[in-house]
């Protein structure tokens, strides 16, 4: 194994830690906010570290930019996703948990 | 035994469970939305299960199709299914008395055995026909063999099954279409959203139309990605204008299937097999066939979700 | 055993319970999701057998029939659902008239 290859070990790990402590959060907190929150915060940097992994495994720069495209388009969705939730759980009426 | 065989065995392991688990949940979750969300999940699961089994072909449409489009049809037919129905009648209400379960439990038990017997005295060893499709890659005009056998050497279960995407739409408009969605008030953040995405979505689906001749891809997964472009522009309140769900919308409905018969014409009377294309212009057929059969797939997913029938007269 | 054949066993599994549901439960919007469950078992079971080949690419033939599969089932799938949502209109219960009502 080459230096790159521990990096991208280290990043690969540390993502799974990151993507463990979100679905941790998505079961245990107690409501929908908070389990909005421990998603859309953990599993972004999680798929960061992940893609940032990827990256250094990459065979071309064309390989790495389309992997860097892809977090980016995740970063955008679950954004958007998360407050159109968010939006409809308030608008439903559903209390923020104290 | 090797560290990796080990750890890829406890994947396949969670996976299959997890599959299965997942499946379960579905079925008897008494929530129906829970139900639907955990059929959505099951899909992604299964698009894992494809990588794992080295169809990426499949994944990508799994992914596009199992998970999100059957996803968004099902959570809409259970919005409208909340405006006609009571909601007092338990969604479970199992059918038939204990009696009738046990027994139906006791014969499934007994198929379960006998598939899964059937799966173990097959040779653990065949290539299948996979040996013919490598000796005829060359002469089929695409080099992803997945692509070269949905287009070219199995042609005809393609065309047959644009007529079925037809033949759905077909169903619904003469059931008069569905009753409207239940409004929801325009939210800003899903137009902007929607407004960035659908390029990306169109640009996405050109890649994978024209990587498809080489590479995982191909009309299929092209045609779901266009589809859940119109399904989120549908979602964001756009509506086809009248006049577009005319004339227009039926020829893109068609053309697909129009396209694949024509050709099956002209092979059947030229080279006397159906879809048997000349070897020169195999791909450039291909080509064309992928590219209006990406068309008609994209605007009949995006039809059946919106599910309205185009008729003005019906409608009134 | 391979890998494959685990899959194979998977997706028998998921045809079994499929087809539980489909008869055990009246709902009809559960019927749809144990068809699809029963279809993705198939699915499965074809594509784990198209991969006996060893280490040597999986038949593609399989994969085609299941990618057709898939376009098919979504659209059975909306159209039933369109069916459920007539019955539901006329009859508003979304089960099978005729049958499960005491």
């Amino acid at each position: 194994m080459t230096l790159t290859d521990y990096a991208t070990a280290c990043l690969l790990i540390l993502g799974g830690i990151f993507f463990l402590a979100g679905t941790v959060g998505l079961l245990r907190f107690p409501d929908v906010y908070t389990r909005l929150h421990a998603l859309t915060k953990a599993d972004n940097v999680g798929l960061g570290f992940i893609m940032a992994g990827l990256v250094l495994q990459a065979e071309s720069w064309l390989a790495a930019g389309k992997l860097l495209l892809i977090w980016l388009l995740v970063l955008f969705a679950s954004a958007s996703v998360s407050y159109l939730i968010a939006r409809r759980a308030l608008n439903k009426g559903i209390r923020i948990w104290m | 035994m090797d560290v990796i065989v080990v750890l890829e065995w406890a994947f396949d392991a969670v996976l299959g469970l997890g599959l299965l688990w997942l499946a379960w949940r579905t079925l008897n979750s008494p929530d129906l939305f829970k139900a639907i969300v955990l059929f959505i999940s099951f899909g992604l699961l299964m698009a894992l299960a494809w990588v794992r089994l080295n169809a990426p072909d499949i994944a990508l449409a799994e992914a596009a199709i199992g998970a999100g489009l059957t996803g968004a049809l099902l959570l809409a037919a259970l919005a409208r299914l909340r405006t006609t129905t009571d909601n007092t009648m338990p969604a479970q209400l199992p059918a038939g008395s204990w009696f009738q379960r046990g027994l139906l439990i006791v014969l499934l038990s007994g198929s379960a055995a006998g598939l899964g017997y059937a799966v173990w005295i097959l040779p653990s060893h065949t290539s299948g026909l996979s040996m013919a499709v490598t000796a005829n890659l060359d002469v089929s005009g695409a080099r992803n063999p997945v692509t070269a056998v949905l287009l070219n050497f199995r042609g005809y279960d393609t065309m047959l099954e644009m007529i079925v995407l037809l033949l759905a739409v077909l169903g619904i408009w003469s059931l008069g279409g569905l009753p409207p969605r239940p409004e929801r008030p325009a939210v800003a953040v899903l137009d902007t959203f929607s407004r960035f995405l659908i390029p990306v979505f169109i640009l996405a689906a050109a890649y994978l139309l024209w990587v498809g001749a080489d590479a995982p891809g191909g009309a299929f997964q092209a045609g779901s990605v266009l589809g859940a472009a119109g399904v989120l522009l549908l979602l964001s309140g756009w509506r086809p204008g009248v006049r577009l769900m005319q004339w227009p919308l039926r020829l893109a409905l068609t053309i697909g299937a129009i396209t694949f018969i024509i050709l099956g014409v002209l092979t059947l009377l030229y080279e006397q097999q159906l879809l048997a294309y000349p070897v020169a212009q195999a791909g450039r057929m291909i080509i064309l066939l992928e590219s209006l059969a990406t068309v008609s797939i994209a605007v009949t997913l995006a039809i059946l979700f919106l599910g309205e029938s185009p008729d003005p007269e019906e409608k009134k | 055993m391979s890998h494959a054949f685990a899959y194979a066993l998977v997706g028998a599994g998921l045809f079994l319970l499929g087809l539980y549901a489909l008869v055990a439960y009246a709902h009809l919007l559960r019927k749809i999701l144990a068809l699809n469950i029963m279809g993705s078992g198939v699915f499965l079971v074809l594509v784990a057998l198209a991969k006996r080949t060893g280490d040597a690419e999986p038949d593609p033939v399989p994969h085609a029939m299941v990618i057709t599969g898939i376009v098919v089932a979504v659209s059975a799938t909306a159209l039933a659902l369109a069916l459920m949502l007539k019955v539901s209109g006329k009859t508003g219960q979304a089960v099978l008239p005729g049958r499960h009502q005491d």
